[in-house]
């Protein structure tokens, strides 16, 4: 064999395999996919949105109550954090552009969001669950939003740099102070791009159970008081996956199936977003 | 570009709201440190530090607390998904960055973004219900008899095959991390120059030899802070090991072994902890994990910044 030859095999072979992991990753996304579907529809029915939970181990019953928990605490977190986020990235794209300061909340924030959230849920039961005594909606709307506020203050940070420095300075010119150049044309000018940080950063925390778990805790009750415990989707199908019950089972997957569709419908809406006002 | 025209009163007024709110990721990090910190000093004070991390008893029911059966979990749920994870997450970037049509390249690309968007508590029950039984009646009574014979070798495949064991978690683990490891070796890949890829086709090199001798070595600290990033992510990961671990605190030399994590200790036992020195303990353990992965997402994000550095300049 020459030597040309055993380069060209040898690149057949690497490359070969690089397309094979490629489908690998693929056939990943479509097994986990297919698998919440074909189970998920199945137990999917009216019943699951409109009637609370049936005593443990008698068939019927649904989820209403942890579809309305789970997007009270969603909803929640969306208000406490998104202020905040927009705010941040704000002050790091705008008053503090450039600065050593701006740079060390920006490492932080990456960090901050690849940080396990079961801490943060650990955090939020020390500083607000048991000093008030008991679980409550609300501490785990603040959870949510601890993980959220990293998220939109960067994809805000990044959009607002987008806007052109000199649509700035065309608006210093008029003799506008620089709060009301950034609220009426900065702000209008990153419009999409914060919104789409919005929308990922909420399809980011909709999914996370961990944190949920020692501060809205559950409640198999109906239930829209945000001081007390609260159901949420996520820990109910941890709670059903577990339990023993065939038809927990099924309404697990069915929940399961409803928070994969959310957050996917909005992860790919945020993309379109982007590229339909980036390209 | 600081800005010095004269301020006035609004300009003070939204430039510290602002200041306030972005100093909030500050304070949560100090916050976090704290508090776990002071939760802690009990456990901290009964057991010390190397007590602590080097023990592995268990017990609640005794009040001996040590961390050493969920760390050895963490660090071997990790390091298994890690080893599967990142030759597939490589090949990944390279099929996309140099093999991959144009047509293709989109829809792998958002392929692998909802992967990663896909909730943990999702692959946690997709690997109870659809994973651990595949693995309990095919893959793991195969890998018993073609390597359970095997000296030395034969210690990982001991034990009666449950689908419930460090095997199934690390494999669910690394289908987690294959598209944070992929994409964030592609966009380091991508940054390497054409003209300096084509130099080397001129001189005859192959697609292969391209992307082994040039592509890599340029971005080898992107790559590097990639799979670090992807090891912080696995240190801390809940949802998708609690269902497949089984929460049983003990050191093993088995893949088929149950087992605790630090993260599958604190989402079981926390809201069941009864005692003082019990509750303080899992806070030192959610201590020990935010440490652990902070350094290694500060490490990772160390290479990653000087990546972008090199490139900027």
């Amino acid at each position: 064999m020459t030597r040309e030859q055993k380069r060209k095999i040898q690149g057949f072979i690497a490359l070969s395999l690089s397309t094979i992991s490629a489908f690998v990753g693929l056939f990943w996304l479509v097994f986990i996919l297919g698998d919440v579907l074909f189970h998920g529809v199945k137990a999917l029915s009216l019943s699951l949105f409109i009637n609370d939970p049936a005593a443990a181990g008698t068939p019927g019953g649904g989820l209403r109550n942890a579809f309305i928990g789970q997007l009270m605490i969603t909803f929640g977190a969306a208000l406490i954090g998104v202020p905040i986020g927009v705010l941040g990235g704000t002050f790091l794209a705008e008053y503090a552009r450039g600065t050593v300061i701006a740079r060390i909340i920006g490492v932080l924030s990456d960090i901050m969001v690849s940080v396990p959230s079961i801490v943060i849920g650990t955090f939020v039961y020390a500083i607000l669950v048991r000093p008030l005594g008991h679980f409550s909606g609300w501490s785990g709307s603040v959870a949510l939003a601890i993980i959220l506020i990293p998220v939109v203050l960067r994809t805000t940070e990044d959009m607002l740099s987008l806007v052109p420095w000199e649509l700035r300075e065309a608006a210093f010119a008029l003799g506008a102070s620089y709060y009301k150049v950034i609220i009426h044309v900065v702000y209008r000018g990153a419009a999409t791009g914060i919104l789409t940080g919005i929308l990922l950063s909420i399809s980011r925390v909709a999914g996370e159970t961990a944190p949920l778990l020692f501060t809205s805790f559950n409640n198999s009750f109906f239930s829209m008081d945000m001081s007390h415990p609260i159901s949420s989707l996520t820990v109910t199908i941890f709670q059903y996956a577990m339990g023993p019950y065939e038809n927990w089972h099924a309404q697990a997957w069915a929940a399961s199936l409803v928070v994969t569709g959310f957050i996917l419908v909005l992860t790919i809406l945020g993309r379109l977003l982007i590229k339909w006002r980036y390209k | 570009m600081a800005i010095t025209s004269k301020k006035n009163l609004g300009d003070i007024a939204f430039s510290s709201l602002t200041a306030f709110a972005a100093s909030t990721v500050i304070f949560f990090v100090i916050g976090i440190l704290f508090v776990l910190f002071k939760e802690s000093s009990l456990a901290r004070e009964k057991f010390g530090i190397i007590q602590f991390l080097t023990s592995t008893d268990w017990n609640p029911v005794k009040e001996s607390f040590g961390a050493l059966t969920s760390i050895y979990g963490t660090c071997a749920t990790t390091a298994l998904s890690l080893i599967m994870a990142v030759p597939i997450a490589l090949g990944i970037a390279i099929f996309v960055t140099e093999i991959s049509p144009n047509f293709l390249k989109a829809p792998i690309g958002i392929a692998i973004e909802l992967l990663a968007a896909i909730p943990s508590i999702i692959y946690g029950m997709w690997g109870l219900f659809t994973l651990s039984p595949i693995m309990r009646n095919y893959i793991e009574p195969y890998l018993q008899k073609a390597a359970g014979g095997i000296p030395i070798v034969g210690m990982l495949f001991h034990g009666t095959p449950m689908g419930i064991d460090i095997l199934t978690a690390s494999i669910i683990l690394s289908i987690m991390i294959i598209p944070f490891a992929a994409s964030i070796a592609r966009d380091a890949f991508n940054l390497t120059p054409a003209v300096v890829k084509e130099s080397a086709y001129a001189l005859g090199a192959t697609k292969w030899e391209v992307v082994k001798n040039i592509v890599i070595p340029y971005s080898k600290l992107g790559v590097f802070g990639g799979i670090l990033f992807s090891l912080g992510r696995a240190i801390g990961e809940t949802m998708a090991v609690a269902f497949v671990l089984g929460n049983n605190h003990r050191t093993f030399t088995s893949l088929f072994a149950s087992a605790a994590t630090i993260t599958v200790t604190l989402a079981n036992e926390f809201t069941e902890a009864d005692g003082d020195v019990y509750l303080s303990s899992l806070f030192y353990l959610a201590l020990v994990l935010f440490a652990i992965s902070f350094i290694f997402l500060a490490i990772a994000k160390f290479f990653l910044v000087r990546e972008e550095g090199k490139h900027s300049q």
